[in-house]
């Protein structure tokens, strides 16, 4: 697998991609494939708030429910509205279509700490 | 002989229809009598809106069905009567039937809730007995028998040190849960206002005292941590994690899920635990395969108990009475006194076993289990080299290199007539087999559990296919579990 070079990844194995002030933020193909077959997930409504490092919702798959972490602060201004019917697609395509937040960045700053495409392999290489 | 009279055997194994799918219009398994009043309109009486002409789909069978549907049905089932249930984590040792002959004893049985106190006190009393043995086995000072299971008796513990450390002026901010910990634990410190952080275990699977240490400050209310962990692991720095949190005023929380391994030699009291919760129906055997009764009795240090549930027991005079005067206690957690039934079966076990006998229980339970890692560890990875206690921990890493995963050496235990180990957890494991045998388990089935996953481990070896299409001797083998998880079908259509 190659990870997107324009994409940030975090130690939990989300990831952000910046426009502007805006990061869509989703899950990586890493993660999809350790939690399996994705059943439910659960996310914020736009308009919440959302901090670097804590939770903001949750992915069910057959194996466990995990945690989702968010790589940014800031809030939510759109959530994918196609993980509602479609779950699996995260399974198929977690750094594309099945995306799951788009945040409002208020601390830019952050993104400094997360790993490019290089580090996050060698992470997961470890 | 054609297929339609081969009934005698085959009646009982042949795949079962749903009542829906029996049902014909009109059977019906009563007579009523013949009206003898006048009519009404129950429309007329209730309202047209309230009053429906009939129930779709709604089975129309016989009684003779009805009974041998469920009849046939029930000879389905796997249970602990039949054979070794190596399910880790929960503990399913064989119930002795005197505790069913005990917790039948007519006045028990019949007890009523709302009976007066005095009529009462041989319940009452059963409460209090049972409170000061689990008060000797914890090592804590005071006990509630509330709780209605564990998840409820960690929330009941949770809650406790939140008023706690409330009355003192701050109930804090943050429970510290081990990444090895069950999923109730983090449920439980969430539900009860708090933020969860997570420790990362160290290599041999324990908390790590020194990542303990800094995580540690005046927002973290406490640690839940599971002793012997959910590895099968003692904590054996428990004394200096209890010693790192007292330090900045947090407390420790236990959760007695495997105090299987403890009950007789080793008391969390004594090890500095503030407060914990046992699953009675795990430990003091209490039928629980079909997901209950249970009891999740808690016990507390001297510093806790004026938080613990209302009532309390009181001993008047000659007389035990229940005390509601308790101003700061959380308030009741359940309905009446807890799950009698359950802490009725649990005393009878504790006393037809007395003390000596709970300590070998607990020794046997450590030895089967050590004896199934024995056997088994040149087949299958241990998790972690660290001595295994009630339960062993292996990781499918040799088998997944055929392409075999924990989920299909289950599948194929079911075709040996074995019930499946706990499968995929804890999820610090890769591919986690956990297996707990219990000490109720003879060495011969043990031996013929050990001989079915030797048998797998060969035939992953020779035919992974055989394995990863397994089961092949059920009903049913492998079901559609993503899509039915995906788009649940909760009612049944023609």
């Amino acid at each position: 697998m190659t990870y997107p070079e324009n994409l940030r990844y975090t130690k939990e194995h989300e990831w952000v991609a910046v426009d502007g002030d805006t990061g869509t933020v989703g899950i990586t193909f890493h993660a999809q494939k350790e939690l399996g077959d994705i059943v439910y997930v659960d996310l914020p409504k736009a308009g919440s708030a959302v901090e670097a490092g804590k939770t903001f919702g949750s992915v069910e798959s057959v194996k466990a429910v995990s945690d989702i972490y968010s790589p940014v602060t800031g809030e939510v201004v759109e959530v994918n509205s196609l993980l509602a019917d479609s779950p699996e697609k995260l399974n198929e395509d977690p750094h594309g279509d099945a995306w799951l937040v788009k945040i409002k960045l208020s601390n830019p700053g952050e993104l400094g700490g997360l790993m490019n495409a290089g580090d996050y392999t060698a992470y997961l290489g470890e | 002989m054609p297929k339609s009279l081969g009934k005698i055997r085959p009646h009982l194994t042949q795949d079962e229809q749903l009542l829906f799918e029996m049902s014909s219009p009109g059977k019906k398994g009563y007579q009523l009598p013949e009206l003898d009043v006048p009519a009404v309109d129950a429309a007329a009486a209730l309202g047209a809106g309230n009053v429906r002409a009939g129930i779709e789909d709604f089975p129309e069978v016989s009684e003779v069905e009805v009974i041998r549907h469920f009849t046939r049905l029930s000879t389905w089932n796997y249970g602990i009567d039949l054979g070794l249930f190596p399910l880790g984590s929960c503990t399913m040792k064989y119930n002795p039937r005197i505790n069913e002959a005990v917790a039948r004893t007519e006045g028990l049985a019949w007890a009523h809730p709302y009976q007066p106190e005095e009529l009462s006190q041989g319940a009452m009393e059963i409460a209090a007995v049972l409170e000061q043995h689990l008060g000797e086995i914890f090592g804590m000072d005071a006990v509630t028998l509330q709780p209605a299971a564990g998840a409820h008796g960690e929330y009941t513990g949770i809650m406790l040190v939140r008023a706690y450390l409330a009355a003192q002026g701050n109930p804090r901010k943050k429970v510290l849960v081990p990444d090895s910990a069950h999923g109730t634990n983090p449920a439980t410190a969430s539900i009860a206002g708090y933020e969860v952080e997570t420790l990362k275990s160290n290599e041999q699977g324990m908390v790590d005292p020194a990542v303990l240490a800094a995580a540690v400050n005046e927002d973290v209310a406490a640690l839940m941590v599971t002793n012997p962990n959910t590895v099968g692991v003692f904590e054996e720095n428990i004394v200096q994690i209890a010693g790192i949190l007292h330090e900045k005023g947090a407390q420790i929380y236990m959760d007695g899920a495997n105090l299987n391994a403890l009950v007789g030699l080793a008391r969390p009291g004594d090890f500095g635990v503030d407060v914990l919760h046992s699953n009675l129906h795990k430990t003091f055997s209490t039928p629980h395969g079909g997901g209950g009764p249970g009891a999740g009795a808690v016990g507390v240090k001297k510093h806790l108990e004026p938080f613990l549930p209302v009532p309390r027991l009181k001993r008047i005079g000659e007389m035990w009475s229940w005390d509601y005067d308790r101003p700061q206690s959380i308030g009741r957690v359940r309905a009446f006194y807890g799950n009698f039934g359950v802490l009725v079966r649990a005393l009878a076990y504790m006393q037809a076993h007395g003390g000596p006998g709970l300590k070998n229980a607990t020794i046997d339970a450590l030895l089967n289990a050590n004896y199934i890692r024995a056997r088994l560890e040149e087949h299958y990875q241990i998790a972690y080299n660290a001595k295994s206690m009630h339960e062993c921990v292996f990781s499918d890493e040799r088998q997944e290199k055929q392409g075999v995963r924990t989920g299909d050496i289950a599948k194929r235990l079911i075709d040996y007539g074995f019930h499946p180990y706990t499968v995929s957890f804890p999820m610090i494991v890769h591919g986690a087999l956990m297996i707990e045998p219990t000490e109720t388990e003879p060495k011969q089935e043990l031996d013929a559990f050990c001989d079915a996953m030797i048998a797998i481990a060969k035939e992953i070896e020779a035919n992974p296919e055989l394995v990863k299409t397994a089961p092949h001797m059920t009903r049913t083998s492998r079901v559609d579990e993503v899509t039915a998880a995906r788009k649940p079908r909760v009612r049944w259509t023609r």
